[in-house]
């Protein structure tokens, strides 16, 4: 009974990260009706830079040898989220700008100088590191060139790309942006996995013989507060309702003055916020190895949370998120532990083929 | 009809016999690693045609490809490893042997095909049901489970995966054989289809498939088939790369070959065969080629992908295919002097 | 198993629910084979939901329908369209990115007795069926006087041309009954009365039944011989057009309808 209601409190609270990263898949499907397959890379960048925080930027005291930083190291833990947080929301806003929208508006001037600045990275590179001033000057010079140099060539495909209305193509752009997230990790970060040693302090507690760590509980009741933000924003903000309008009837919203292409933004940026903060918490709190594969079966699996819950519902997602931490959760006790992560896809197919609507979703049949 | 049952089986006799001549003769000469990347190429084409007829042809978005790839590759695999010791006695199964080498190919593949075709079967039927991106997660998933499945089965190596298989595609230099079979096998079945009205059924399911059902057109049988069909053709590639490469293992059928294959079939052009032949053979030729750029090459082919659907999604070949009259017609019309297509 | 007393199609108190509300309910009609029948009524009245119902795409909640004496409820609509039963749709359906003569000969395909293994193998029989399917979606195409846009796109073509093109694909499956969804929609006078005579003929030549949905008054009027009158998913009235136009139900129904009769 003890090992039962252990795996549940380890279920709930990995739910409660599972439901983080949810948020964004259904959020983003609920305005777009796109499965934004880098969602989970986000995620993963989060850690990177709870890692990049806690180690190297932020000024964490050794707690072995200062244990009285205590409070110090927390007040940079939260300021390292925060930082997770803006990082990742800057990084969903740009994946829509650059890789999403120009599939639903076309591509624009501005479009130009964003592969201006990829194209030029490459090759500034080879001349030296992007902080010092030999490799930093060319890649400013380049970027700016280049970027002035794609212009005509934006406008002339412009004129020839007839856009299509496919989701699919959307999709494949998706699982482009995810492996160009993964595979750019790999070289920019590297291949070895990072650790976060301890920078804030950690103790287990024993209610009844059931064991919860504090990180664990840390990790809890930040996502319970975090989802609290979101209702806020999502019920009682404009913005919020707009992103309930535009889920409903795009080009009705459109009609009634929303600006469309900027509440997408910040739907993005919501999301991506909290799939960063998600990822930041994990590698500093539970101390797993960060590498940067490491978001693909978290976002899979948060994936098949929201769908389970009904894609586009929010709710929904943190019901999803639940029952999919507490799933595996019993299934990593048992004796089938090795199938822990195919069992996010037997969830998955199995909710498509019995109520693909989700457990909160409503069906929606096509009009003959 | 009897006339055209003799002009067919002599036609095939000659390709059977052109093909054995160029496997036997060319092959020895060329080059082991550059054969080995031709070798390669024609699975991958094999792997982007089979999609291809389930994608772009029938327009059911399956992104777990190498699913069935795994299945016919192990299924292939577990023939000559685990069961054929169990009956060697007989004269005509001698491995070794010129015609127990090639029978036993035989044998394999029809096993590997059928085990794929099952699979395909089983993924499509309860597919019918979904559209879209939620059709294409879900056959992203059984590409995973079948992965998994054979990741923690013990009697195919676990993540081990099986070695020590016998190189039967490469003995007797017969490999050009058994591949360029394969991919003229695909490519004929695609195109033939294509050209029946039956297979123009196929394109109704992918145009508009209400329309199609109030047309007559039983738009599961249709999509069923194109499954089976397409997993079938990637079980056979399973078949030749298990025993080409004689070691097989879960790793070498993840998710990202999924995607490999996905991609060679939306840059060629959903629905056009020529894209799928040529874009898997520029995706899987170049980066052999470009080597020295390997720790970059899976960032250029993700770039590539997205500066692809951002400037032309319909792919390099759109839905148009190559063909010789195409290229006379416009030739005539060019005399004629009035504008070219 | 030609229906007894007669009718060809006939629908036997049909009700349907989508949850709570019932789209249609305690829907009767019968339509007599070579007979020209109308279902007009207010917009969101029901009748795509009829046609639905009839060709399969919905099951009824409640009641038969009967086709050629079959009870053809649990059918679906390609199972339905081989019985003998054909439909365009409201806003068209065409597959756009085949040519209007492909769209023609996919419809012819529910009479062709060629397989799918001899489709890969290209038998001669296959090459023979295929051949045939062409001549006669050809000659389909020159009857509904498409034939100079046979090789075209059929989402480039023009919209007049589309809404034939949508008829010629149903006529591809040789019906019995014809299902037209407002194939008015959309069309000036000229061609509304070039549709109404097309309609004539090819019930005529085709030896077709037909039933339609309409709302232009005019081509109703002109076209019917027997009209039913839909509003909230209910029958109202039913009758021959004369009947129709002086039945103070249908017009408190209706309340002006777009065209002057």
């Amino acid at each position: 009974m003890q090992a039962l209601v252990q795996q549940l409190i380890y279920g709930i609270q990995l739910g409660s990260l599972y439901a983080l990263i949810a948020l964004g898949y259904t959020m983003v499907y609920g305005v777009l009706r796109l499965i934004n397959f880098a969602h989970g890379d986000v995620y993963m960048v989060g850690a990177y830079v709870g890692f990049y925080a806690c180690t190297k930027w932020l000024p964490f005291k050794d707690l072995t040898t200062n244990p009285s930083a205590g409070t110090a190291n927390f007040a940079f833990a939260i300021l390292a989220l925060l930082l997770a947080m803006v990082l990742c929301a800057v990084l969903g806003t740009v994946i829509e700008r650059f890789a999403y929208r120009p599939l639903r508006n076309g591509l624009q001037q501005a479009d130009a100088h964003f592969w201006g600045i990829i194209a030029a990275l490459p090759v500034a590179l080879r001349f030296g590191p992007l902080l010092s001033p030999l490799g930093g000057g060319l890649f400013i010079v380049l970027a700016v060139t280049f970027g002035f140099a794609l212009r005509p060539v934006m406008t002339w495909l412009r004129r020839r790309i007839v856009l299509s209305t496919s989701r699919l193509n959307a999709l494949i752009t998706a699982i482009g942006v995810s492996l160009l997230l993964e595979n750019g990790g790999l070289l920019v970060f590297g291949a070895d996995q990072k650790f976060i040693g301890n920078v804030v302090p950690e103790t287990n507690w024993n209610l009844v013989g059931i064991q919860i760590s504090s990180g664990q509980f840390t990790i809890f009741c930040i996502s319970l507060v975090l989802m609290a933000g979101l209702r806020y924003i999502v019920l009682y903000t404009r913005r919020g309702k707009a992103m309930r309008a535009i889920s409903h009837d795009i080009e009705a919203a459109k009609l009634m003055g929303i600006d469309t292409d900027r509440v997408i933004s910040f739907t993005f940026a919501l999301g991506a916020a909290l799939a960063g903060a998600g990822g930041m918490m994990v590698a500093t709190l539970t101390h797993v190895k960060v590498s940067p594969l490491f978001g693909l079966l978290p976002g899979l699996k948060a994936f098949v949370a929201a769908v389970l819950g009904g894609a586009g519902n929010i709710p929904g997602a943190v019901l999803g998120g639940l029952v999919m931490g507490i799933a595996e959760a019993f299934v990593a006790g048992s004796a089938y532990s090795t199938y822990k992560d195919a069992i996010a896809f037997c969830i998955l197919i199995l909710v498509l083929l019995v109520r693909p609507a989700g457990l909160l979703g409503k069906n929606v049949a096509e009009k003959v | 009809m009897a006339r055209w049952a003799l002009t067919r089986l002599a036609g095939i006799s000659a390709t059977l016999a052109i093909l054995y001549f160029i496997s036997v003769f060319v092959g020895p000469r060329m080059q082991e690693y550059v054969l080995n990347v031709v070798i390669l190429c024609g699975i991958y084409v094999v792997l982007a045609v089979s999609l291809n007829l389930i994608n772009g042809i029938t327009g059911q978005f399956s992104i777990g490809h190498a699913g069935f790839f795994a299945v016919g590759a192990y299924t292939g695999a577990a023939w000559s490893v685990l069961w054929l010791p169990r009956i060697i006695d007989l004269p005509f199964l001698k491995l070794g042997t010129f015609v127990g080498d090639a029978t036993n190919l035989l044998i394999a593949l029809v096993l590997g095909a059928l085990a794929a075709g099952i699979a395909g079967f089983v993924v499509g039927l309860p597919s019918l049901r979904l559209r879209g991106d939620y059709l294409a997660i879900v056959t992203l998933g059984f590409g995973e489970v079948i992965r998994v499945l054979l990741l923690n089965t013990e009697a195919v190596g676990g993540a081990r995966g099986m070695s020590g298989i016998p190189a039967l595609v490469g003995s007797f230099h017969m490999e050009l054989f058994w591949v360029l079979l394969l991919v003229m096998l695909v490519i004929l079945v695609s195109r033939n289809l294509m050209r029946s009205v039956r297979g123009l059924t196929f394109l109704a399911v992918r145009e508009d498939e209400i329309a199609a059902d109030a047309m007559g057109v039983n738009t599961t049988k249709v999509k069923v088939t194109a499954f089976v069909i397409g997993s079938m053709f990637a079980g056979a590639a399973g078949v030749l790369y298990a025993h080409f490469f004689t070691g097989i293992s879960p790793d070498a059928f993840d998710m990202n070959s999924s995607i490999i294959i996905t991609t060679m079939v939306v840059l060629g052009g959903t629905g056009s065969i020529t894209g799928s032949v040529v874009a898997a053979i520029l995706l899987t030729a170049l980066p052999e080629f470009l080597r020295f750029l390997k720790d970059y090459r899976m960032v250029i082919f993700s770039m590539t992908l997205i500066i692809m659907m951002l400037t032309r999604p319909q792919g390099i070949f759109g839905h148009r295919e190559f063909s010789l009259r195409g290229l006379f017609r416009r030739k005539e019309r060019r005399r004629e002097g009035s504008a070219p297509v | 198993m030609s229906g007894m007393g007669g009718a060809l199609l006939e629908a036997r108190s049909v009700t349907k629910q989508f949850g709570g509300l019932a789209a249609v309910s305690n829907f009767s009609v019968s339509v007599n084979p070579g007979e020209l029948v109308g279902l007009i009524g207010p917009n969101g009245a029901g009748k795509t939901t009829v046609f639905n119902l009839i060709t399969g795409v919905y099951d009824p909640t409640v009641g038969e329908i009967v086709f050629d004496g079959k009870v053809i409820n649990p059918l679906k609509p390609y199972q339905v369209t081989a019985l003998g039963m054909a439909r365009t749709f409201q806003n068209t359906r065409l597959f756009k990115n085949l040519t209007a003569l492909e769209n023609v000969k996919i419809a012819g395909n529910i009479r062709s007795k060629a397989g799918l293994g001899a489709a890969i193998c290209r038998t001669p029989r296959l090459l023979e069926n295929d051949a045939r399917l062409e001549a006669t979606a050809l000659a389909l195409l020159e009857k509904l006087r498409l034939a100079h846009v046979a090789d075209l796109r059929a989402g480039d073509l023009a919209y007049g041309l589309q809404r034939r093109l949508e008829i010629a694909r149903a006529l591809a499956t040789q019906p019995k009954l014809l299902l037209l969804d407002e194939p008015a929609a959309g069309m000036n006078p000229q061609e509304k009365q070039e549709l109404r005579e097309l309609i004539r003929e090819i019930r005529t030549e085709f030896g077709l039944t037909v039933m339609l949905i309409e709302h232009d008054m005019k081509v109703v009027m002109g076209l019917c011989e027997r009209i039913y009158v839909l509003d909230y998913g209910q029958i109202i009235a039913h009758g021959t057009p004369e009947q129709i136009r002086s039945d103070p139900k249908v017009i408190a129904a209706y309340l002006g309808t777009e065209t002057a009769a």
